[in-house]
């Protein structure tokens, strides 16, 4: 019995060890990130981050300073120079992303609602077949698109503004919705529909009363799912917002910088770290959402 | 009866006209309005030089306020028209929309960039097949073929693989909850930001000097030369698919985890009454029961790995021998200006893409999501 018991502790141990090895391995890099990021610049760029455990260090918030700063961007060294320095004006890619994200998702996720709506309670010529084509496009990737809508949008004069990448966004975005939405509302009880038609409700009352409301638990792990998507987009940014530096996004300045700062590390791990911070809020305030939410947009084209 | 003869007097019949040309007006006014508001605060974004943070709040009300806007107009609309027809017209306030959109992003753009694939670089002249015999014989793109194919391989393998190690050790653990977020956190990170931290981990000193790289530094610890790891061909890929390894590998654990929940412990506790051994249990009753979730969870990474772009594109930029199909797309687009070559390279993605997406959504179809 107490042999047995040894035998079964001793695996644990191991268990745990080897896990321990693993999430080391996971965490390391990401911690070498924001170790660096608060770094002074002249400690980043000559010793290890891993040397702050032996030695410590000065922590700093001048590389985030400079990352966030606009064009000009001076700051005091450790002799005491006043240098200065081009900063990334990353402040305003946050505000870009934030400008981009926030209608790619609430705009996809409400013209899905709806249209999730009508395809499980709403009779009307042609709803197999159009629920089938939405069906179909789920399995389509969006390189498809690249070519045919920047042509579209160079003759609409809408390339590099925020309707062009919002509208991408929906379209990309719209299967997947749809058919998650639909998947939920289709469950809801029909007799709840019923009795509202019964009261004479109008249509849009009850989707706006009582399908959305209803529906808030799928919504929301949707929502999640289409802002990380949206968030961490390079390839859909690059196409339709174009180059500038106005409407530029984080992940698209971050791309920049690695181009022309590749070896300023000081500032790369703080601009990283900058396209990090929302995602990872979001990570653990609302563990259970985001888990779920990643799990139901697994296959988005 | 009295009310019949009244509606005929004259004065009535002029309240009435009085009324529909009332409700034409408003009929017409309100879209007009609705229209004009969306238009000046388009107007708004394309030329104000307003401060950043207005714009991006004037931005985000006026583009979802639009939309919102525009249903309600649409419903209000549609219930202009009498009673019947109101109700038949419906349904489409709320599908049209999104049948707009789709056709326009994802329905016709299939359409024509099959189209634009068999034209030359400005669109202009007929080519037949030479944009895809450029595919199919461009050594670039040969090389693109072959990396893709490694990135399925070893991307997909090392996902599954330590995902399933991390979800069978997890089980057993006392701080699964503590270990699993660990590994599941960068997921919330983007492939451009995961780049970053990578080329940080990756970074290179000449021998002799201090390694700031994680990984040089450990290689140098015990006594090797440092490495330049991204111009190291063909290894090179190796190390950029690591990267999405280390992304994915947290999706895997999650899924085969939940998966492993849902075998019914009496199988794995009789397993151990008949004196199986634990890898035993492992190969003949935990594997086969979990099979059906590996393999959804391997489609869903192999078309990731089909479709990588960002951080071939943030690392090396397809450098060093390091392309991959849609980087390819991308340069035939923006650096060559090629269309036609760039549709006919969508076209194959499309093709590959498919049938692996078409299987796992069959799948997913039989998985509860929500």
């Amino acid at each position: 019995m107490s042999l047995e018991t040894r035998k079964k502790a001793k695996w644990k141990m191991i268990i745990n060890l080897i896990l321990l090895v693993i999430v080391v391995i996971w965490t390391l890099p990401t911690m070498g990130l924001l170790i660096s990021s608060v770094r002074p610049q002249s400690e980043v760029l000559s010793t290890g981050w891993w040397t702050v455990f032996s030695e410590g260090t000065d922590f700093t918030a001048d590389n985030y300073r400079q990352v966030l700063g606009g064009r000009e961007y001076t700051f005091v060294d450790s002799e005491g120079r006043t240098v200065r320095a081009s900063g990334d004006n990353m402040s305003q890619a946050f505000l870009n992303s934030l400008t981009v994200t926030i209608p790619s998702v609430v705009i996809p996720i409400l013209i899905a609602a709806a249209a999730a709506f009508a395809f499980a309670w709403l009779v009307f010529p042609g709803r197999k077949v159009f629920f089938t084509l939405v069906i179909a496009l789920l399995v389509v990737p969006l390189q498809i698109a690249l070519i045919p809508i920047l042509r579209d949008y160079m003759a609409l004069g809408l390339t590099g503004t925020y309707l062009a990448i919002w509208l991408a966004h929906t379209g990309f975005g719209l299967p997947l919705a749809t058919y998650l939405l639909y998947n939920y509302i289709s469950t809801i009880p029909r007799d709840i529909f019923e009795s509202a038609f019964l009261d004479g409700a109008k249509q849009m009352t009850v989707f706006t009363r009582l399908v959305m409301p209803l529906s808030v638990p799928a919504i929301a792990s949707l929502a999640i799912f289409q802002f990380l998507w949206v968030w961490n987009d390079l390839l859909v940014a690059l196409v339709f917002l174009g180059g500038t530096a106005d409407v530029a996004v984080l992940t698209q300045r971050l791309a920049n910088m690695v181009g022309s700062r590749g070896q300023d590390w000081h500032l790369l791990t703080a601009g990283a770290f900058i396209t990090m911070v929302i995602p990872l809020t979001v990570f653990f305030g609302l563990q259970r959402y985001f888990v779920r939410g990643l799990m139901a947009g697994s296959v988005k084209g | 009866m009295e009310e019949v003869s009244k509606s005929k007097e004259p004065g009535s019949v002029f309240q009435d006209s009085l009324v529909s040309i009332g409700r034409i007006l408003v009929s017409v006014s309100i879209p007009l309005i609705a229209f004009l508001v969306l238009w000046g605060g388009f107007l708004f974004l394309r030329d104000s030089r307003a401060h950043q943070g207005v714009i991006a709040v004037v931005a985000i009300l006026w583009g979802v306020g639009g939309v919102a806007l525009l249903f309600f107009m649409a419903d209000w609309f549609v219930n202009r028209f009498p009673m019947q027809i109101a109700k038949k017209l419906q349904p489409f306030v709320f599908v049209g929309p999104a049948l707009v959109v789709l056709g326009w992003y994802l329905f016709l753009p299939t359409v024509r960039s099959l189209y634009l694939s068999f034209f030359d670089a400005m669109s202009r002249e007929f080519v037949g097949l030479d944009n895809y015999i450029f595919a199919f014989t461009d050594p670039k793109m040969l090389e693109s073929f072959r990396n893709n194919l490694l990135w399925i391989v070893l991307g997909t393998g090392g996902a599954v693989g330590f995902g399933l190690l991390v979800a069978l050790l997890t089980d057993r653990s006392r701080f699964e909850k503590l270990f699993k977020s660990l590994v599941f956190l960068p997921m919330a990170i983007s492939f451009v930001g995961a780049g970053v931290i990578w080329r940080f981990v990756y970074a290179f000193r000449p021998a002799g000097e201090a390694q700031i790289g994680l990984l040089n530094a450990v290689v140098s610890f015990f006594g090797a030369d440092p490495q330049a790891w991204f111009t190291l061909r063909p290894w090179n890929n190796i190390f950029l698919i690591i990267i999405l390894v280390w992304l994915q590998t947290g999706y895997a654990m999650v899924i085969i985890s939940a998966s492993l929940k849902g075998i019914p412990s009496s199988i794995i506790e009789a397993g151990r009454i008949d004196g199986a051994s634990e890898t035993r249990i492992i190969r003949s009753i935990i594997i086969p029961h979990i099979y059906g979730t590996l393999v959804t969870v391997a489609t869903t990474i192999v078309i990731i790995s089909l479709k990588i772009f960002d951080i071939v594109f943030t690392m090396t930029n397809g450098n060093f021998g390091t392309e991959v199909i849609a980087s390819m797309q991308y340069k035939q687009m923006f650096r060559f200006y090629h269309y036609g070559r760039g549709s006919a390279i969508a076209m194959i993605l499309v093709i590959a893409v498919i049938p692996v997406m078409w299987y796992n959504l069959r799948q997913f179809k039989k998985r509860e999501v929500f």
